[in-house]
Order: C-alpha cells, then structure tokens, then sequence
C-alpha cells in the first residue's frame, strides 16, 4: 500500500543518497505487499530437490507452486527400451526408501498381465519383506519429519532401528536399499537360514522402540504445538485431490488396498485400519505409528504362517504377455502405487505407466498450507511423505 | 530359478500381429525344457464384451460411442472422444466415480488416430475400478477434467508434457517434469530414447551435449 506522497515532514527532509549511501526505495520499508519467495530446490526439508514458490503475507502463506522435475530420468521410457526382466530393478528408484514395495507391484501386474500367479510361499516372502519395508520406510518419515519441526533425537532413534531392517535385506538379497527383491512370477531367492528367527528377533526388538519413539513425541508439548491443526484436509477434498495412503485415513477415510481389493497374501492376515479424525500433522504421524504396528502384526502372523513349496510360479523364460493392457495397484507406505501397463505381445512393455503416490498427495500441498504460517509448510511437506524420486520419475 | 534375458532387438512395435488363440492360457510353459525354437506365444485372452447394469445404462444413453469391454476381469468403456465429456460427468455424478485414480497416454503412430487417452478411475462406495478409453487424432484437444476431479490437474500436466495432448479448460497447462522451454514429448514413439533438446541444453547447462 502506498503511503500518501508528498505532504510528510519526512519527505521533505529525505535526502536524496542516505547517509549510509543507499539508494532509498520509494517505498516506506513497512509495508503489507505481497512477497514472493523461493524455497529449495536445495533445501534441507522439502526431502530432495523440490522447489516452492511461496506467496506470503508476511509469515502468511496466500498460496504455492511447486515445481518440479529436477529428478525426472525417464523412467517410462526406459521401460518401453527394456524387456520386462530388465526393467524390474528399474522400479527400485523411484521410491527408493520403499524400494520392496515398488518390485511387489510392478511384478504383481506383469503376472497379472501374464495370467500367471506366485505360489503361496512366495507370496508370503513378499508380504514379509514389503511390510518390513513399510517399517522403515515410516521409520525413515518419522526421523526426518520430526528433525524438520526440531526434535533431533527420533532421526537417531529411528535410523538406528531401520538398520535391523536393511540387514535382513542384505542377507536375503544382498542389497540394502534398492533390493530388487522380487521376479516376475516369485521370489529368485529363497530365505537363508535363520531368516525367521530374525525376522520374529526383530519384532520383539522394535515392538518396545515404537513406544520410546510415542514416548518422545505423542504428549510432546512443542511437538503437539507443532502438528496439531497444522495442515489440515479433510476427506472429501483427499478424494478429489486423488490423496491416497496414511493422509487419507488420517482424514477419517477407512480406506486400504490391502483391505478394499486384497493383493499377494493380504487377504489371509488380520491387521486394522487406523484412522483419524481431524486429518492435521498430528492425526498422520498418529495412524502412521499404529500402522508400524499393524504392520508388525502382519509379519508375525506371515512368519509363524509361512507355507512351503516353491517360490517361482510357472513363469516362462523369456517373459512374452500377450496383447493386452492391465491396471494393477498396491498399498505402497505412501499411498495407492499403480503400474498401467501395456503389451504388444513382444518381450519389451509398449507403455508402463506409474501411478505415483507422491505425485498425487504433493499436489495437495497447496490447499492445506494456504493461511498458515512459512514454518508449517515445512511440517507439511514432511507430514505428506513425499520422496522426489518417485514424484519425478 | 535362473530368469534368461534376451537382449532386446530394436524391433518395431508391430500393430496386432497376433490373433490370439481363443484357447484357455492356464498352461504357459510346457513340460519339455523350454527351446528358444520352441518359446510358446502365450495364447492371450481377448477383451470380451462387459455386461453390466453401468455398461449397458452408458449403451443405452450413447449408443454406439460406448463400448463396454473387459479384458482380464478388469472393466472399461472404450468411448467416442466427443462423448468423454458428458461420460466423465455422469460416471462422477450418477455412478459415485469419485476418486480419479490417474489419466494416462498411450502413443500408437501408424494408428489413423494415433493417441488412446486413458481415465483410471475408481469409486469408494462401490469398490469397483473402471477404465475409459478413447483414441483421439494428433493435435486434438480433450475436455480437462479438472473441473470434475482437481486430482487431474497434474495428471493432465503430465500427459501433455509426455505426449503433447492438450486439454481444453485446463487451468494452467504447462510443462511438469520437463523445463519449460523443453522442445519435444518424451513419450511419444518418435522421440527416441536418448533424443535431447539439444539446443536446451547448451544454453542452460552450457555443455555440449547432455549424454
């Protein structure tokens, strides 16, 4: 707003260079236009390299943009150039922190493409492994979350106990984070000895590890002043957004793939869906820990379970699906992750399109930090869950 | 179990060579070990037609624009482009469509129309997922649904930055992943794959060239 020129004692006196040799704006310094500001690309909480074009009114944030695509390797391409074998440790990275759960889907829809199906022992293995994923994936949200709000200690907390996780991963398949872990039709590997034993170790050790890390947030007074009715979205705008995942239920949609449309084994096991009520920060980091836990339940029954038999389905060598095209989804830790894909009946896939979760729930940044203040834009985007390796591609 | 990889062979995509067998394809791999000679083309199922209260409600309402197929135990309409509008529309409004799951693109260049653009769609009250399909010409807009689903704002951001489709009534088509001043559409079959823009490159990376 401009201040009315002219008729000010001060103007009058204004000289023309300030005695500190600079240029005055025309403009009195106080005033209430709107202020455009750059975050990222490098910035240590937007998780990678994404870039917000902040709209503030002051501390008030009027609106975003995000930009995106510093990432953007083409993965879809890819696929088109490689045969469906090649481009299984493709999927990897895209989340590359849920690197398990990519491998189930992407190999679950070839199989449904190919009108094969994985032996149930496979099936089981994949469940394991995917739900541990999902342990550390949240894992890994809740130590760089909550250090984006302020508290330190969870990321040593929890990175310490993701750990067991990586080294079960490492001993079945030899890498830690982009496991490729899964073929199209089973499991290459079958679980080395003592996989089950370590697995149940794990769950008694990191059952306790849940609660310290409940014990240093949940009645956390800075944490609740934090996250509680910070970036809120109700369900009814989760939907039309196409926001799926642990944003969703915390919205108070009871909503799970592994329970609406059950894949591999899920149909087998019982666990419960958390939601929330309020759908803010809080609610989403509150039915992200139940879901560790749930997740939890599911390994154990999947390891006390476990049946056996082969792991590799009766896939032929040379992966050859027959013309047609196919939509097969998961409940990746981030939400709903698709894989469209479409066959010309030769070995490489004419189209593999991915549905990715992170891209879809980012482009809810915009209407739940629209009024609140330029701190809180930071808890949302870590509260979202988003890796830039799969909002990219 | 070792899986053998072929390098792939630049090979055109061939347009529906094969008519597949209408056989069951419950059985894939034969007994015998399998010789490259011998590799078994996967008698693939056709996409039969979908009967249904909603397929036939949507061939009673548009007539021949919509046919309702299902391949595979999952359902879609394969529709008239200048029906996708009012299509869209009811499926969201009457039929409880309301979570757009993804929009996506599927280049077919030797096709007269060469583009099928593809509505994911799927409906919380009924748990149920359909697929619309259309084939529009090369340079043909599509209604935006973003007035119907906001989710599709990015979705149709991104299809036509991969494939140059635009969307009439979008509120703001423009690049996603590519920069802006990108020449080109990744996804389309001529574009190959370690095709640049190059003159992109060398003014805003100042290299030579990006491979």
């Amino acid at each position: 707003m401009n201040v009315p020129a002219k008729n000010g004692p001060q103007e009058a006196a204004k000289p023309s260079v300030s005695p500190l040799n600079i240029d005055r704006p025309e403009k009195p310094y106080l005033d209430s236009d709107e202020l455009i500001i750059n975050m990222g690309p490098q910035h240590p909480a937007t998780h990678g390299v994404l870039r917000v074009i902040l709209k503030l009114d002051g501390e008030k944030v009027l609106g975003t943009e995000c930009v995106i695509g510093y990432l953007h390797r083409g993965v879809e391409k890819i696929a088109e150039n490689r045969t469906y074998t090649m481009f299984n440790p493709y999927v990897d990275r895209m989340d590359y922190v849920a690197a398990v759960s990519n491998g189930l889907g992407y190999c679950e829809a070839v199989e449904k493409l190919l009108n094969v199906e994985a032996p149930a022992r496979a099936k089981y293995i994949r469940v394991i492994l995917t739900e541990l994923n999902r342990i550390a994936s949240h894992q890994l949200w809740l130590g760089t979350h909550a250090l984006d709000i302020g508290a330190m200690t969870p990321l040593f907390y929890t990175f310490r106990d993701r750990e067991e996780i990586l080294k079960i991963f490492e001993k079945y398949c030899g890498a830690r984070l982009t496991t490729h872990a899964f073929r199209i039709g089973g499991c290459q590997y079958e679980t080395y000895a003592g996989f089950e034993k370590e697995v149940k170790n794990f769950i008694a050790f990191v059952r306790p590890k849940i609660d310290e890390y409940e014990a240093l947030l949940t009645t956390n007074r800075i944490w609740l002043e934090r996250t509680k009715n910070v970036g809120v979205i109700s369900g009814a705008d989760c939907i039309a957004l196409g926001v799926t995942g642990p944003v969703l239920r915390a919205s108070g949609v009871k909503w799970d793939l592994r329970k609406a449309q059950p894949y591999a084994a899920y149909a087998d096991f019982e666990f419960d869906v958390p939601v929330g009520t309020n759908g803010d920060t809080y609610d989403r980091y509150l039915v992200r820990m139940v879901e560790m836990r749930q997740s939890l339940r599911i390994i154990e029954q999947a390891v006390n379970g476990i049946p056996e038999g082969p792991i590799m389905g009766k896939v032929p060598k040379v992966i050859k699906p027959p013309v047609g095209e196919i939509y097969h989804s998961i409940e990746a830790p981030k939400g709903e992750l698709g894989y469209f894909i479409v066959s010309d009946g030769s070995t490489q896939p004419y189209r593999v399109r991915v549905r990715p979760p992170s891209f879809v729930n980012l482009q809810a940044l915009d209407l739940m930090v629209r009024g609140m203040l330029v701190a809180d834009v930071v808890a949302v985007i870590g509260t979202l869950d988003i890796v830039l390796g799969e909002v990219d591609r | 179990m070792t899986e053998e990889v072929k390098t792939p062979a630049p090979q055109p995509p061939p347009e529906a060579a094969k008519t597949p067998a209408a056989e069951k394809p419950a059985v894939v791999a034969p007994a015998a070990p399998p010789k490259p000679a011998a590799l078994a083309k996967p008698a693939g199922p056709v996409p039969g037609p979908w009967t249904s209260p909603l397929a036939e409600k949507y061939t009673k309402r548009f007539g021949s624009g919509v046919d309702p197929l299902t391949y595979l135990g999952q359902n879609y309409l394969s529709v008239d482009h200048s029906v996708v509008r009012d299509l869209l529309q009811l499926l969201r409004e009457e039929d409880q469509f309301d979570y757009c799951v993804d929009i996506t693109a599927v280049h077919y260049p030797k096709r007269e129309r060469p583009f099928d653009v593809i509505w994911i769609l799927y409906s919380f009250p009924r748990n149920e997922r359909l697929r619309v399909k259309t084939q529009i010409a090369d340079g043909e807009a599509v209604a935006s649904s973003v007035p119907i689903w906001p989710t599709a704002n990015w979705l149709e951001r991104e299809v036509y930055d991969m494939f140059g489709i635009t969307f009439e009534g979008h509120p703001d088509l423009k690049r996603i992943l590519l920069p802006d001043g990108w020449k080109g559409h990744p996804l389309r079959k001529d574009y190959s794959i370690l095709q640049q823009d190059k003159e992109w490159v060398q003014i805003n990376l100042g290299i030579e060239s990006g491979q």
